[in-house]
C-alpha cells in the first residue's frame, strides 16, 4: 500500500508529463498545418510533371534514356528510405521501416544487392542494426526547417549521380503518404527506371494525341525533364513525409495526454480513499478509546 | 480576343491558374507568345520573364528560373523550376546576390563550381535585368 506522500508524488509527475505531451500535441498541430499546406501547394506540380512525362513517355519507342527505361540490368537495388529525424511520433518511423525491411527480405531471398540510402535519423537507426553493411549514406535534414526544393534537388542529383556510375539498377523510394491525420500510408514507390502511369485514360477521353512539336528535340526535353523528375517525386515524399510525421505525433500525443489523464484519475481516486480510510481509522481510534474508559 | 487556360506552377506553389489572352514565355530557343489554339509545342524554357495578359487588359510579369511549358489542347501549362511575380522582387536583394555569385565564382575550386556559380550569375543578371531601375 502506497503512502500518501508516494501517491501525491506519482500524481504530480504524472500531471507533469500531460503537461508535456499536451504542448507537444499542439506544437504537432501548428506545424501539421503548415507541412499539410506545402504538400498539397506541391501536389499540382507533381500531378502536372507526370502528365508531360506520360505525354513524353507515350511518344517514346523502343527504350530512351535509362532514367525511363531502365539500363537493363535488375541486380542492384538502391532503396531511400525517408523518415523523421525525431522520435515520439507513434509507429510512424517504425511502420516505414518495416515495409523497407520486407522489401529488403523479399530482394535478398531473390540474390539481389540491396543499398540503403538513409534519409532522416531515425529510418538510419532502426536499420542499422541488421544491415549495417548495406547502408551507403544517411542524410540528415536536421537542422532544415521547413523543406524546400533544393534539398530534394541535392538528394536527386545524388541518385541520378550514383546511378550514372552504375551504382544500382533500380531505385525505390520509401516514405509515408499523408492521408489524413490518423492515416498515414506507408508507401513503397519506384523512381529508377521511372514509372509512368498509363496514359490510356487520358487519350479515352481526348481522342489521338496531339501531334507536338519539340523545342529543341524529344530528347533533349525528355533528358532535362527525367532528373528533374527524380528531384519532384523526392521533393514531394519529403514533403508527404513531413506532414505525415506531425499527424502521427499529433495523434500519439494526443493518446498520451488521454493515458495521462486517465491514469490521473485513477491515482486520485486512490489517493482520496486512501486518505478517508486514514480518517475513519483514526476516528475508530478514539472513540474506541473513549469507550474504554 | 479568345481567352485559354494558362497554368504556372512552381515546386512549392501554385502561381497562377486562370483564363488569359497572351502568355510570352522565354523559351530556350527564344522567346515565343501563346495566343488561343496555339499548336502543341513542348519546350524548355531559360530563366527569363513570362508576361502574362489577361482579358482585362491586366498585365502581370513573373520571373521564372528555367523549366518546361507545355502548350496542348486543353491549355498551356508551365512547369517552373522557380517562379516569383516581378513584384514582389526586391532589387537591391538581387544586386547582393549578384556581387555573392560574382564572388562564388572568384572563389570557386574546381570546374563544376564555377559553372554552377556562373550559372546562377547569369540567371540573376536576367532577372536584374527584367526588373530594371
Amino acid at each position: 500500500m502506497p503512502s500518501l506522500k508516494d501517491l501525491r508524488n506519482r500524481i504530480s509527475s504524472v500531471k507533469a508529463t500531460q503537461k508535456i505531451t499536451k504542448a507537444m500535441q499542439m506544437v504537432a498541430a501548428a506545424k501539421l498545418r503548415r507541412a499539410q499546406s506545402a504538400a498539397e501547394a506541391a501536389r499540382p506540380y507533381a500531378e502536372r510533371m507526370e502528365s508531360v512525362l506520360a505525354n513524353l513517355a507515350s511518344g517514346v519507342t523502343a527504350g530512351g534514356p535509362a532514367l525511363l527505361a531502365g539500363n537493363g540490368n535488375d541486380d542492384t537495388h538502391l532503396l531511400i528510405v525517408a523518415t523523421a529525424e525525431r522520435g515520439l511520433c507513434g509507429a510512424f518511423n517504425s511502420s516505414i521501416v518495416r515495409l523497407a525491411r520486407e522489401h529488403i527480405a523479399r530482394l535478398q531471398d531473390q540474390g539481389k544487392t540491396v543499398k540503403i540510402l538513409c534519409v532522416g535519423k531515425k529510418g538510419y537507426e532502426q536499420l542499422r542494426r541488421q544491415y549495417e553493411r548495406n547502408i551507403i549514406e544517411l542524410i540528415e535534414l536536421r537542422g532544415v526547417k521547413q523543406i524546400g526544393f533544393d534539398n530534394a534537388d541535392e538528394i536527386g542529383k545524388k541518385i541520378i549521380r550514383m546511378f550514372e556510375e552504375g551504382g544500382f539498377d533500380v531505385a525505390t523510394l520509401f516514405f509515408s503518404r499523408f492521408k489524413s491525420v490518423i492515416a498515414q500510408i506507408p508507401t513503397a514507390q519506384q523512381i529508377i527506371p521511372a514509372q509512368i502511369p498509363s496514359n490510356e485514360n487520358a487519350s479515352a477521353v481526348e481522342g489521338p494525341q496531339p501531334c507536338y512539336e519539340y523545342e529543341p528535340g524529344q530528347d533533349e526535353i525528355l533528358s532535362t525533364l527525367l532528373p528533374r523528375n527524380i528531384s519532384v517525386q523526392v521533393f514531394r515524399a519529403l514533403l508527404e513525409n513531413a506532414a505525415s510525421e506531425q499527424g502521427a505525433r499529433m495523434s500519439a500525443m494526443d493518446n498520451a495526454t488521454r493515458n495521462a489523464g486517465e491514469m490521473i484519475r485513477k491515482q486520485t481516486t486512490l489517493y482520496n480513499r486512501s486518505r478517508q480510510a486514514m480518517i475513519t481509522k483514526e476516528l475508530i481510534e478514539i472513540i474506541s478509546g473513549a469507550e474504554a474508559l | 480576343m479568345a481567352a485559354f487556360h494558362f497554368e504556372l506552377v512552381s515546386p512549392e506553389k501554385h502561381l497562377f491558374s486562370g483564363d488569359v489572352e497572351s502568355v510570352v514565355a522565354p523559351g530556350a530557343d527564344g522567346q515565343f507568345t501563346v495566343l488561343k489554339d496555339h499548336a502543341p509545342v513542348m519546350t524548355t524554357l531559360k530563366a527569363g520573364v513570362v508576361t502574362v495578359a489577361g482579358g482585362d487588359g491586366k498585365v502581370e510579369k513573373l520571373f521564372v528560373r528555367g523549366g518546361f511549358a507545355d502548350v496542348n489542347a486543353s491549355g498551356f501549362t508551365i512547369l517552373a523550376e522557380q517562379a516569383i511575380p516581378l513584384a514582389e522582387i526586391d532589387p537591391a536583394k538581387v544586386d547582393a546576390d549578384i556581387q555573392d555569385a560574382r564572388e562564388d565564382i572568384a572563389d570557386a575550386k574546381s570546374d563544376e563550381a564555377r559553372l554552377a556559380a556562373s550559372d546562377k550569375l547569369a540567371q540573376l543578371q536576367e532577372l536584374r535585368a527584367a526588373i530594371g531601375g
